[in-house]
């Protein structure tokens, strides 16, 4: 019996369907293989929302443009929040670049797998791809929003240090925290339809636990380095600082990317490890 | 090495019953759970067995390379949670399933579609949920649009298509899918007489080019015509593989035998049963020709009728209306057993079983006093006189007398 098993096992199969058994491994070739199909479902989500509304891509901007303004006349001028020697319209936007993203990243992707839940349950493919496209369709509503932080700059006659270069890697970073709460939030959304009424209050919890309205260097070393915790922090302190040259995150920057690939890694396996009930389940 | 392309080893999936309602957990629950749960793991193993089901128990078959396995059984056979374990949508709970070569599946037509965008951009989307490469989408695409019938409405959202056209679209991009091994659900049932003969001829062609296809279907004429080797299911369990003409054979006897195995649902009030007047048992439900048949139905009343009606509807097997009745002005002088009787010149059924409801109501009240799904079928076995294909059958099955004369030359 015992040999007649691995007599099976040894013949060249290209697939093996069994039970997985607790922590699976990521299986990230098997994701790379299916880059057309991210490709395809972010642009579906984008081009849906875009059709689907009057504003279309306008929407990308008033967000952040309008969060800003409101900012602008309450933190910045009448509570007179110190915006590290930078105007304050530019100072919060800058922030509410990645801000935006990271917000509308969570919402879009605590709700993608029930979303799609046709899809789960009739056709194949990592499940990973689902909630990767969500957060990935943000990027292009972020690009959109970010012409108006140019336009702002030059209204104020900012003009970028060589810190700039380091721009890439912040947006990078914010993908990552977004992808790593990402992924927690979907696969527990399945499971928990709680979740869904968690996240908006967990966004406006997080606004105010990040440092868009005000700047982290209201804080005092090592609580400084200590904020860094929330991974949102390096990320915005960081923009400010590649964009508009305010003072550099120094130590934070650390702890945030930190955290920030820990709550991928784990949001990965989480999320890995719940794969096999989603179909069942949503 | 084998040329075995499909190993489906000992699988078993177990689900847990207790319905829709306890699916969604809320965090809640999942708290209180946790501080219950070392007392739980007490009587955890009597609470597993009365809440769980065995879609399948240890289920084993092969398929070869080329070959096209029909998988038929009764609903709930488990025929789709085998699918879905196929297809990589759900794991088995024990078992394992071995394959050489890419799966493609095709549970649904149009998977992924979405109403809001054109026909063009579903391709991309749908073809690469189904997994192909956006190159090899572009490479497909105009056999794609031209297997659909769609080159108009290419850049129109799907939302505006008539449904015929969304079904073409759908199955024309699963159609170019190229797997080595593909798994198809009764995705053929859907769609107009044409669209299903296009489907069943792209699906052989497919076998012809040494793929391996398997195929669900309630369909055993779907099912003769394309599979050489059947797997036959039934609550979970495979009875049998084989031959398909022996195995179907086998399968419509049984069926039918085990309609005539259940226990005439005898009921005290109501319709009780039902027969044909003038068969013998165990062949009162067979209609095997089309000459005068008299249906008779059995019916208690514990009190008299002054005036009743009813209705009778005789469903086939796909749940269409083959054929209907409604009584007035029932005269029921005194409580007792009446047998209610339908008279016909001929009942010209096509081969296949059918199944009566039948309703009867007091007529002055408009009270119900009963609602009756038979559950003995009617089993048609009478000839098949129309044309023998399958998309030109129609509804009727009736004899004809055929002449042919040479016609006189009108002047």
């Amino acid at each position: 019996m015992q040999q007649e098993q691995s007599l099976i096992e040894q013949e060249n199969w290209s697939i093996i369907i069994r039970p997985s058994k607790g922590w699976v491994s990521l299986n990230l070739r098997n994701l790379w293989e299916y880059r057309d199909l991210i490709f395809f479902l972010a642009w579906r989500d984008i081009s849906v929302r875009y059709k689907q509304t009057v504003l279309g891509a306008a929407w990308a901007i008033i967000q952040p443009l309008f969060s800003m303004v409101i900012f602008s006349i309450f933190f910045g001028g009448l509570a007179q929040i110190a915006s590290d020697g930078v105007p304050y319209p530019v100072f919060s936007y800058a922030a509410l670049l990645p801000w935006t993203f990271f917000a509308n990243a969570l919402s879009e992707s605590s709700n993608s797998l029930v979303g799609n839940a046709n899809l789960l349950s009739k056709v194949y493919f990592p499940r990973l791809a689902i909630p990767i496209a969500s957060i990935l369709g943000g990027v292009v509503d972020f690009a959109i929003a970010f012409i108006v932080l140019l336009v702002l700059m030059l209204i104020f006659g900012i003009v970028p240090t060589i810190a700039v270069v380091f721009l890439p890697l912040f947006l990078l970073l914010a993908l990552v925290t977004a992808l790593g709460v990402g992924l927690w939030l979907s696969a527990l959304n399945v499971e928990y339809r709680d979740i869904r009424y968690a996240v908006p209050f967990l966004v406006q919890v997080l606004l105010f636990a990040s440092p868009v309205v005000y700047s982290s260097t209201l804080l005092e070393e090592p609580w400084r380095t200590l904020y860094g915790i929330n991974p949102m922090v390096g990320v915005i302190e960081g923009f400010r600082w590649a964009l508009l040259g305010t003072t550099p995150p120094g130590p934070m920057l650390f702890v945030s990317v930190i955290t920030a690939f820990a709550l991928l890694i784990s949001g990965a396996m989480y999320f890995r490890r719940m794969e096999k009930t989603f179909a069942d389940v949503v | 090495m084998s040329d075995v392309v499909v190993r489906v080893d000992k699988i078993s999936k177990r689900y847990r019953i207790g319905g829709k309602q306890e699916r969604y957990k809320t965090f809640r629950e999942a708290i209180v759970q946790t501080v219950r749960a070392p007392f739980r793991r007490l009587s955890a193993k009597h609470d597993d067995l009365s809440n769980t089901f065995w879609a399948l128990n240890d289920v084993s078959f092969e398929v070869k390379r080329g070959e096209v396995l029909g998988i038929i059984g009764r609903n709930g056979a488990g025929k789709s949670t085998l699918l879905k374990i196929l297809s990589r949508i759900t794991e088995p709970t024990t078992g394992a399933i071995y394959l050489k070569g890419r799966v493609g599946a095709l549970l649904e037509v149009g998977t992924g579609f979405h109403p809001e965008l054109t026909g063009r951009e579903n391709i991309y989307l749908s073809g690469t949920i189904l997994g192909m490469t956006r190159a090899e989408v572009v490479r497909k695409f105009d056999e794609i649009v031209d297997f659909a019938g769609v080159e108009q409405f290419i850049d129109t959202p799907v939302k505006r298509y008539s449904s015929g056209m969304g079904l073409r679209l759908g199955f024309a991009v699963a159609a170019h899918l190229e797997p080595e091994i593909l798994v198809v659900d009764e995705v053929l049932a859907v769609g107009d007489a044409e669209f299903q003969k296009k489907c069943l001829g792209k699906m052989g062609e497919v076998a012809g080019q040494g793929r391996t296809v398997l195929f669900v279907s309630h369909n055993l004429n779907q099912i003769r015509r394309l599979c050489e080797t059947v797997a036959w299911l039934d609550r979970g369990q495979i009875v049998q593989v084989g031959d398909t003409q022996q195995l179907t054979a086998l399968y419509e006897t049984t069926a039918i035998q085990k309609a005539q195995d259940t226990p005439k649902d005898v009921r005290k009030l109501g319709f009780r049963y039902w027969y044909i007047e003038g068969k013998k048992v165990p062949f009162t439900n067979h209609i095997d020709d089309h000459q005068l048949t008299e249906i008779v139905f059995v019916l208690d009343m514990p009190t008299p009728i002054q005036r009743g009606h009813h209705g009778l509807v005789l469903y086939d097997s796909e749940g269409r209306v083959a054929w209907s009745a409604a009584t007035n002005d029932i005269h029921l002088p005194q409580p007792g057993t009446y047998n209610l009787r339908y008279l016909l010149p001929s009942f010209p059924l096509k081969p296949g079983v059918y199944s009566w409801f039948m309703t009867f109501y007091e007529t002055l009240s408009g009270q119900e006093l009963d609602r009756w799904y038979a559950e003995q079928p009617l089993v048609v076995g009478a000839p098949l006189y129309t044309h023998p294909m399958e998309q030109y059958q129609g509804l009727l099955n009736v004899p004809s007398v055929f002449t042919v004369e040479r016609a006189e030359a009108k002047v």
